[in-house]
């Protein structure tokens, strides 16, 4: 049987893969690292929600529950979300989509995957010592008191910080350097538009963790007296320097999110995107800002009142190019040919709950709103309505639309969508009730409540299992797919950016000729 | 999409309405912008998915070689609009919520002033004429109230629901928060800033009576006419009790049922038989001597007991056999 060569067998055996050196292998690698990871915080987040199913210390003791809300968000945050799409569906897909050959510095892109994993390593061998349990944010002065071990996880974070550095540097150099002749800048696809925004973040914003991850390990071991009182240190100075990386992390997060519903809505209604040089402004606009509203997660924390008022303020701005965007989307639904596979289901399950995530967020940066509803559920709701609802249904959408390039098979369209329609349901489940708990005032990361508040946690935990299971049937059909699904064409969608041009799967050199770009992204008939 | 709206709005009813009160007037301030903003962020919801599930059904792909067939690939005044909109909703949003934190950052010049120390994990009240009180308090209604917080170790956050009203207390610097009740009643307070174990332990009550029923709690003594045992019986309810049982049973730290003349052993490989002068010191100053098997975990509780109330511990610790 005369098999194309492809990359994924171009070369056989283990080390191979470990030291290769093909944007699109490191892709894969990336892949099966942060899914790995997701499966462990989701475990985290099974047993958390268990735990609150009823009022009283049931099911685990409160020194796990607050070791277990620590590594649900420390994992989620730096080992799945943050690299989620830009280090996986980035690394495949980037130069793909602009017609390169790979990414500028292919053993640059292999290192940014063994800092991850060794980062992950170490903060995961935490678990074996004494555990942590200063949740993922480490304030001061209680993670320089506490017994458990926060210098493994913060050294960790500190190594994972270098594989979102080098890669963000890879991708700016990438773009400017490798793009197929004729791909102007405003040729390219929005995705990787949005990836260019996000790599301008991860390397301005991310060493400011590095810097203040490594002055709390002095605090700890050396007692140099910047972060606690009792030395004569500022615990809210700490809170400035976490998030003033943290704040801009979040949109690290979200903006390849949007850059991939960008693609799908187009793909998934065979038009051009309404507004294209506006959501690239907005991308732009919302990396800018998003390096000036971190004080709005410190609204009570004795910073002073006018700081305050002004994060407020700017924290609103952020607000419009996002609202533009979503409108953009929007928009570009009308007169399409709109197909509902399971990666537009989960552009649309992104619309719905990010529109939820984002409204809310508008409330919560309403300073005097913000006094009230500060650290309670109704934050934990907001943010997993844009975290989840935003960046993980685009890891999922995204996921589903480019499985078939690949791995050159296609997935079941019954199983996609059902696995989708427990894992939107269940969301909904789960978080709206905390928009509620939160508005009456439950605080979060409590691992005991008062009673009144029993019934919505119920509601709650209940919906966790829907997403719990929802995430078992995308994993069995995602990996039956990869392994027995049927074999793919090379553009099953009728898509237009480049990476569909080629085979599925794309050879190791990515093109057989490089490809000449004489129109923007989305050139359909119309 | 429908029954969860329903249920939103029922849940946000309930909010305003049954479970949490508004007893102040910046409370009932606050629940206005609250609705405003909710209100306007639901109809804006509504407006954009209709549009978005209008699309969806309208424009459904008919055939495989169909393609979209919008002519426009953007509109100059359209996106003005959509852009402008929202930033006046947000500006009006942004004002409003300034002017109420405007007043939320002003006590009147005649507050009633208490201080407050948060220490892992309970609160402790202190009024001008040196009554304290643990996880207890008392204020006066139709009077403005000024909190006075620091902490004695970590962050904690001082929240109360009903009042709609938040700060962080913090080592090293005073913060404070002020309110004016409108009626009496018992209410919950909360520290919303993880402090460790007990944290979702670390609860206070506020009652809130009529002026004369305030001065006359504060005039009272509450340890008068006691034995020294059940001044350190008092003392210790709430203080101790997140982290010490009266029995043997552990829980954050020992068990304190037969302590006194009991043999202990310290991580630093010493041993003494407990007397008095150990249970001070103790109290007063935990991390000196440090038991195997329990973390160095306990705040020091100098400067938050009277005499009186530490003498009263040690003797009611004594009768725990």
């Amino acid at each position: 049987m005369a098999e194309n060569k492809n990359y994924l067998n171009w070369q056989k055996g283990i080390s191979s893969w470990l030291l290769t050196l093909d944007h699109k292998r490191i892709g894969i690698l990336y892949m099966i690292t942060i899914f790995s990871f997701f499966l462990i915080g989701g475990i985290f987040a099974l047993l958390m929600r268990l735990e609150l199913f009823s009022a009283g210390e049931d099911f685990i003791k409160t020194d796990f529950y607050n070791q277990a809300m620590t590594y649900h968000g420390a994992i989620m945050v730096f080992m799945v979300i943050i690299p989620g799409i830009p280090a996986f569906l980035g690394n495949f897909f980037l130069p793909l989509q602009i017609g390169a050959k790979d990414v500028a510095f292919p053993r640059v892109n292999l290192l940014s995957w063994y800092c991850l994993v060794t980062g992950a390593l170490i903060a995961c061998f935490s678990l074996v010592l004494n555990g942590v349990d200063t949740g993922w944010t480490f304030y001061t002065p209680y993670s320089i008191r506490t017994s458990t071990s926060v210098i493994p996880v913060v050294l960790g974070a500190f190594i994972m910080g270098f594989s979102s550095i080098l890669t963000g540097l890879n991708f700016i150099v990438t773009i400017h350097k490798l793009r197929a002749p004729g791909m102007t800048f405003f040729r390219m696809p929005l995705f990787v538009w949005s990836l260019y925004s996000t790599a301008i973040i991860q390397i301005l914003a991310t060493p400011v963790l590095a810097i203040t991850l490594l002055l709390l390990i002095a605090e700890r071991v050396l007692g140099v007296g910047i972060f606690d009182p009792n030395l004569g240190g500022d615990p809210i100075l700490f809170q400035h320097f976490f998030w003033f990386y943290s704040h801009p992390a979040v949109y690290i997060m979200i903006l390849p999110a949007m850059g991939i519903i960008s693609e799908l809505i187009v793909a998934f209604s065979r038009q051009n995107i309404f507004g294209y040089k506006s959501i690239v402004m907005a991308s732009i606009g919302i990396a800018a800002v998003s390096f000036f509203v971190w004080g709005h997660h410190l609204f009570v924390s004795g910073q002073s009142e006018w700081a305050g008022i002004i994060f407020s303020g700017l924290t609103m701005l952020v607000g419009v190019p996002t609202a533009v965007k979503v409108f953009n989307w929007t928009a570009t639904l009308y007169k399409g040919s709109l197909k509902f596979d399971t990666p537009l289901l989960y552009a649309m399950g992104f619309l719905f709950l990010f529109l939820i995530g984002g409204v809310t967020g508008i409330i919560l940066a309403t300073i005097a709103a913000d006094v009230h509803l500060h650290d309670t559920y109704f934050v934990v709701a907001h943010f997993h309505y844009v975290m989840v609802g935003g960046t993980l249904m685009a890891i999922m959408g995204g996921f589903y639309y480019w499985l078939p390039k690949m791995f050159g098979r296609m997935y079941n369209e019954l199983w996609g969508r059902v696995s989708f329609a427990l894992i939107f349901i269940g969301f909904n489940v789960t978080f709206f009730p905390q928009f509620i708990l939160g508005a009456e005032g439950m605080p979060r990361r409590y691992a005991d409540y008062p009673l009144p508040y029993e019934p919505l946690n119920q509601l709650s935990t209940l919906g966790s299992w829907f997403i719990g299971g929802g995430f078992v049937v995308a994993l069995i059909a995602i990996v039956w797919a990869i392994f027995k699904g049927p074999k793919a064409p090379a553009n099953p969608w009728g898509a237009k950016t480049l990476e569909w041009e080629t085979t599925s799967p794309p050879p190791h050199e990515n093109f057989s000729e490089t490809p000449q770009v004489t129109t923007g992204p989305y050139h359909y008939g119309n | 999409m429908i029954p969860l709206l329903f249920f939103s709005l029922k849940g946000y009813a309930q909010t305003s309405t049954e479970k949490l009160p508004p007893v102040t007037d910046y409370a009932e301030k606050l629940d206005t912008l609250y609705h405003f903003l909710v209100g306007i962020s639901v109809v804006s919801c509504i407006l954009v998915i209709v549009a978005f599930a209008y699309f969806s059904i309208r424009y459904r792909r008919k055939s495989e070689k169909e393609q979209g067939s919008a002519k426009v690939s953007h509109n100059t005044l359209l996106e003005f609009i959509w852009s402008f909109i929202p930033l006046v909703i947000f500006a009006v949003a942004f004002v409003w919520g300034w002017i109420l934190y405007y007043d939320f950052k002003r006590p009147p010049e005649n507050s009633l002033e208490i201080h407050v120390y948060g220490q892992m994990w309970n609160w402790t009240f202190v009024y001008k004429n040196g009554k304290k009180t643990t996880n207890e308090f008392y204020v006066p209604s139709h009077k403005p109230v000024k909190l006075i917080m620091t902490s004695k170790d970590v962050l904690h956050s001082f929240f109360i629901p009903t009042f709609r009203i938040k700060q962080d207390v913090v080592p090293g610097i005073y913060t404070s928060l002020w309110f004016k009740a409108n009626r009496k009643g018992k209410f919950q307070v909360f520290c919303t800033e993880f402090c460790g174990t007990g944290h979702a332990n670390m609860l206070a009550r506020m009652h809130v009576v009529s002026l004369k029923e305030w001065e006359d709690w504060l005039a009272h003594d509450p340890y008068k006419g006691l034995s020294l045992a059940e001044i350190g019986k008092k003392a210790f309810q709430g203080r101790c009790t997140v982290c010490h049982t009266t029995t043997k049973e552990k829980r954050i730290g020992p068990g304190l049922s037969g302590l006194m003349g009991a043999k202990r052993e310290f991580t630093n490989g010493k041993s003494l038989m407990v007397d008095e002068n150990y249970l001070r010191e103790s109290i007063l100053n935990p991390s000196e001597k440090i038991v195997v098997g329990f973390p160095n975990q306990m705040t020091p509780f100098a400067g938050t007991l009277s005499e009186e109330e530490l003498s009263g511990l040690i003797e009611y610790i004594k009768t725990l056999k």
